[in-house]
């Protein structure tokens, strides 16, 4: 198994290492780090540093494409602004957007997907027909898909903005509702802090604990290398000794210190954050999420076929319990 | 006067737009959407009358109506809709007191 | 995993394949260009699963950039495959250049772009124009400077379709042809290297001196296309227009203020040579 991932992670710790790298090398991190949709922020980390000229036109293009990206995730969520000014409730950014707009490292040179968005979970069908009146529509008209999305999952069916075409979630709290954690999403709502805009994002503690609860229990660990970069960037930048004190007691408030813990450990493992020395104690598990992060080949394949079978698995039954994960993919299945 | 013949309008401020005029129909290209619009007459007259002043689409009829020479009570209704069509767009931003 | 790499005009490609012969071919058809240390991005032929990769082998286009519906190609297509592929990152990827769908030849330093809906013949017009007289720069992409405003030259394989294949083998009769790939999704396809002197100045640009929006099957005609329609076409042109920001914005509205177009029917490729002259001296 190669886990040639490594390379990326050097690179990100350590970038005047990069200067050791031949030509394979080369090709190998700047594949891997476009798989991982991090060669936006190796960009970064790379700035003003010598790189062959082959290699200085692709980062160049890098910064280009995360700038589109950040232009378009404020501008998008400019746009939600807008429609939701009616609405008195507090409406909050969240992941990449919220990482750019709040001007934090974890947002610079970062890829950034679709707007997220969380509002209150009784005041959705206001904000849905707000969202909807601004041009928003669904993008998808499926009666099972839209009945699942309202009763097990933690955020509106998909929205898609009929000209700008782009997607909006909608979320009233971090997890699936079939999820075993409950997050106090109401208590995330309170704290979070206001932006000069008049959009919010959550407060640093629960930016870092949604970072890592979406790490773990939302995915299939795909991703996950940027996912830990974002929060090594929070850990680095908010980690002072009464960041570490509440971090502890509000992921416990929220059922997530597990992985919050798992996802600091990792993090101070890859990419060599800084943590309070209480927060060091080794997992036996861990070393099988580090090789599961970063196997990878020089192609930018997934190596460990067996170990993302194991994880694709896992995250399915975090999010449901078993027999309604049976009754989902079975109604999967029947409509093909 | 109607509710919506109230409501204030802001422009998009005059260093964040391009405008180039290119035969019937000028080019907008908005520097924070990255978004390029390409509008008729009066669309882009009308940015440019609204400078960086909060106006309601009648103000901005009457100015217009000075620069260009034109009844600027009768044209208040069109500039009404064309203000709204720039506000979805996004280049104008309805004011909330 | 076989690999190869080759360079086309400004951009580099790495290409691994499961099988040997599709990555043989290229070898063989691109033996003229450059091989790049480090490549732009990376492309991968695979089989669908282990089974499909001995019987009835299909090939899954994989790569730095892709399409999730992207559907698989008979091996006997591992060329199309791999150019397929090639093309989707430059389309998906690249930021050097404002990309435009669009073929261009080049005389005295200024570029003819030609620009359309597939089947409007742009591509079979640069490849034949490329033989009679004109520098061939590209039938798939033009990539406009973002600074000089020049046409840079993309000239990979050129990918001939159904009757335009017979049509080149007699106007080209010292063309190298690919393999003839019948019934793929796009008809029969027929690969073609590019003339020796397209090859040789792949990193020679040209100025932009006049866009046709070709029409194929119609009476020979043309008319004046007004810079918003020109502009208007363009974006849905590129792929990269908005990516590329204010930058795409300058460069898209100086080439559609400075370059005179024009819409051309034609019903074969001597009316339409005849228009490209009238128009060339008229505008040039």
């Amino acid at each position: 198994m190669t886990h040639d991932a490594m390379l990326l992670v050097d690179a990100l710790r350590d970038p005047a290492g990069t200067a050791r790298l031949d030509p394979a090398g080369w090709t190998a991190l700047l594949t891997i780090a476009r798989v991982e949709q991090l060669l936006g922020t190796l960009a970064r980390k790379l700035s003003g540093l010598p790189v062959p000229d082959a290699v200085a036109h692709i980062l160049d293009e890098a910064r280009v494409n995360a700038e589109y990206q950040r232009r378009s995730a404020l501008w998008e969520a400019d746009c939600a602004r807008r429609a939701l000014a009616d609405y008195p409730g507090k409406v909050v950014l969240m992941k990449g957007t919220a990482y750019v707009a709040a001007g934090l490292k974890a947002g610079e040179g970062r890829h950034i997907g679709d707007l997220d968005i969380m509002v209150a979970q009784a005041d959705l069908p206001q904000v849905e027909a707000a969202l909807l009146n601004a041009g928003w529509e669904w993008v998808k008209e499926d009666a099972y898909d839209d009945a699942y999305y309202r009763d097990h999952m933690h955020e509106l069916p998909p929205l898609i903005h009929k000209e700008r075409d782009r997607m909006i979630d909608v979320h009233h709290t971090i997890l699936p509702l079939t999820a075993r954690p409950r997050p106090d999403a109401a208590a995330m709502l309170s704290d979070a802090n206001a932006l000069a805009n008049g959009l919010y994002v959550l407060s640093p503690t629960d930016m870092l604990i949604h970072s890592a609860a979406h790490l773990f229990a939302d995915g299939e660990l795909d991703g996950g290398l940027r996912n830990l970069w974002d929060l090594h960037c929070l850990m680095s930048e908010y980690g002072d000794d009464a960041f570490w004190s509440a971090l502890t007691n509000r992921a416990a408030h929220h059922q997530l210190l597990a992985p919050v813990e798992r996802a600091v450990r990792l993090a101070h493992q890859l990419y060599g954050t800084e943590i309070p020395s209480g927060w060091r104690r080794w997992h036996r598990q861990d070393k099988h999420y580090i090789r599961r992060l970063t196997a990878r080949d020089h192609w930018g394949r997934g190596t460990h076929k067996f170990t993302r079978l194991i994880f694709y698995i896992r995250s399915h039954w975090l999010r449901m319990p078993p027999l309604m994960l049976t009754r989902h993919l079975w109604t999967k299945w029947r409509k093909g | 006067m109607t509710a919506s013949q109230g409501i204030k309008y802001k422009a998009e401020p005059a260093d964040q737009i391009l405008v180039t005029p290119l035969d019937s129909l000028t080019l907008v290209y908005q520097r924070r959407s990255g978004i390029t619009h390409i509008v008729a007459e009066p669309a882009p007259e009308i940015l440019a009358a609204m400078g960086t002043d909060a106006m309601t689409a009648d103000e901005v009829a009457q100015r217009l109506a000075a620069q260009f020479d034109f009844d600027g009570t009768q044209a208040a209704d069109i500039i009404a809709a064309r203000l709204n069509e720039l506000a979805d767009l996004g280049l104008v931003e309805r004011c909330h007191a | 995993m076989h690999e190869f790499r080759v360079q086309v005009g400004p951009a580099a490609f790495r290409i691994g394949s499961q099988w040997k012969r599709p990555l043989d071919q290229l070898a063989e058809f691109y033996r003229d260009y450059p091989v790049p240390e480090i490549p732009d991005y990376s492309v991968r032929l695979e089989s669908v699963s282990l089974l499909r990769r001995f019987i009835r082998p299909s090939v899954a286009i994989n790569g730095d950039y892709m399409l999730p519906d992207a559907a698989p190609l008979p091996l006997a297509q591992g060329l199309l495959a791999a150019e397929m592929a090639m093309n989707l990152q430059m389309a998906l990827g690249w930021r050097r250049h404002l990309l435009l769908h669009a073929s261009a030849v080049e005389k005295d330093g200024r570029a003819l772009i030609m620009t359309g809906q597939s089947g409007s013949g742009k591509s079979t017009l640069a490849a034949m124009l490329g033989h009679r007289g004109w520098r061939f720069m590209g039938d798939e992409f033009v990539l406009v400077d973002l600074d000089s405003g020049d046409a840079v030259p993309f000239p990979r394989l050129i990918s001939l379709k159904n009757e335009a294949i017979g049509a080149m083998m007699a106007t080209a009769l010292d063309g190298r042809f690919g393999p003839l790939m019948p019934e793929t999704p796009k008809g029969d396809i027929r690969h073609m290297v590019p003339p020796a002197d397209a090859i040789a100045a792949m990193s020679r640009p040209a100025r932009p001196a006049l866009l046709l929006f070709p029409s194929f099957g119609f009476d020979a005609a043309f008319r004046e296309v007004g810079p918003s329609e020109v502009f208007m076409r363009l974006t849905q042109a590129s792929t990269n227009y908005v990516a590329l920001g204010e930058k795409g914005f300058s460069t898209l509205t100086r080439f559609v203020q400075t370059v005179p177009a024009r819409a051309i029917d034609y019903r074969d490729g001597i009316e339409a040579e005849a228009l490209v002259n009238q128009l060339w001296a008229e505008c040039v």
